[in-house]
């Protein structure tokens, strides 16, 4: 189950979230279809928990939304990107456990 | 500290949770740690065709979830979890995560293989921007686009084969001039239309526009040519490397890295057992996982009917 503290963003919301969130926004693109997205949501929904009120957590559907993974060149799921200022700060590329994604993350928060 | 478990199983794909599934029925109330890639490489997959039971086939990821659930049914505890290190010098091994740390008397690798690349420099940067490992992850991305398949084995063709479904066309790439697959999955290959072969070749670069694959450079290895080939996707299957790293200098092992087992699963370390890829570079199916994590699990418990279970308090009470 995602947790309520992930935000759903979409192709017609994505800018106007991203590039206003006051916080470090870290997006997760990912697909029903795709099992190693199923495998990483738990983390995300701890992540989610974990800095909140610091990190906006939020995730993005491949599937009802093509046009801004098509726009960063997304070709593989799961990726998870960081922005900040309404830029990319950090991007990570399939599983990753909580530990490293969580050394990501506070290089920037 | 508690006392320190029975058994602890590191993996959780078909190896791995077989293990859990028999010594849970032993009652020994086994922990399996699921790993960074949970369920295994059938996650994977799409329809496994050739797991004994299922006329029709089964889905990769539904029969993991069976096999969880099967072995969570007798009392394995499943927890999502990646092992930091291992110290099996002393007795009771020890095992940690990023946020626990645990005591077990027998410890059980599973640990399987993952995906090997091809050692590009081009490549680890565009994994997630059409280099891929993963066929029924990102396949999707390709739709009606040229990808190419790098691999000539069982695993290549499947991905091949699946990926017609997007591609307009896939390229498969090999450096030998026969495949290596087995013969069911190449007649299926070449009957494809969408199918095309590069004999004795390999990848030299891989070439990205806007940060995404955009082509491929082969070098022929029997003439040396050279030819460049417009692809917005390569998937390499070009097999596995053990996951061993956890116990380098620990753990005898192979030049390849593969856990070297002995008498069925016993490693040069009494009480600490491996099943699955990790162990066995040979045959590496679902099924011999399987079989061998039933090994390794029965192996376990002989191990602990011989041991005194609780030398300390013996010694207290005598």
């Amino acid at each position: 189950m995602a947790s309520d503290k992930i935000q759903t963003l979409t192709d017609a919301n994505f800018d106007q979230t991203v590039n206003q969130s006051a916080q470090p926004i870290l997006v997760d693109f990912w697909a029903e279809w795709c099992g190693p997205c199923r495998r990483l949501a738990p983390t995300v929904d701890e992540l989610a928990t974990d800095y909140d009120g610091r990190v906006v957590v939020a995730k993005m559907n491949v599937d009802e939304n093509p046009s801004v993974p098509m726009r960063f060149s997304i070709r593989g799921i799961p990726t998870l990107l960081l922005f900040k200022g309404g830029q990319i700060v950090e991007q990570v590329v399939g599983l990753a456990d909580k530990a490293s994604l969580k050394k990501l993350i506070d290089k920037h928060v | 500290m508690s006392s320190p478990r029975s058994v602890i199983i590191i993996g959780s794909g078909p190896a791995g949770l077989t293990a859990g599934l028999y010594t849970a029925r032993a009652n020994l109330q086994p922990l399996v740690i699921e790993g960074l890639e949970a369920g295994g490489q059938l996650m994977l997959t799409t329809l496994v065709e050739n797991w004994p039971g299922f006329r029709e086939g089964i889905m990769g990821p539904e029969l993991m979830a069976e096999m969880r659930s099967q072995a969570e049914r007798f009392g394995a505890a499943i927890i999502r979890g990646h092992v930091t290190s291992v110290d099996l010098t002393a007795r009771p091994v020890t095992v940690t995560t990023a946020d626990a740390h645990y005591e077990t008397r027998t410890l059980i690798i599973a640990t399987g293989a993952s995906s090997r690349l091809l050692g590009l420099p081009s490549e680890r940067a565009l994994i997630g921007h059409g280099v891929s490992t993963c066929a029924t992850c990102d396949g999707y991305f390709f739709r009606g686009k040229p990808i190419a398949v790098v691999g000539g084995g069982d695993s290549a063709m499947e991905e091949a084969l699946f990926l017609t479904r997007f591609a307009s066309s896939v390229t498969v790439v090999h450096r030998r001039e026969s495949l290596r697959a087995s013969k069911i999955m190449q007649d299926k290959a070449f009957a494809n239309k969408k199918i095309a072969f590069e004999w004795n070749a390999e990848v030299e670069d891989i070439k990205s526009e806007a940060g995404a694959v955009s082509a491929m450079v082969l070098r022929n290895n029997k003439t040396g040519a050279r030819k460049e080939i417009p692809v917005e996707g390569v998937f390499v299957a070009i097999g596995h490397t053990p996951n061993t790293a956890l116990f380098t200098g620990q753990l005898e092992m192979d030049p390849a890295g593969y856990i070297i087992t002995h008498a069925g699963s016993r490693t040069s370390v009494p009480g600490v057992f491996a099943c699955g890829d990790v162990q066995d570079h040979i045959y590496r199916q679902a099924i011999t996982a399987a079989g061998s994590g039933c090994m390794a699990a029965i192996d376990a418990e002989k191990y602990l009917e011989g041991v005194p279970q609780h030398i300390g308090e013996t010694e207290l009470h005598a």
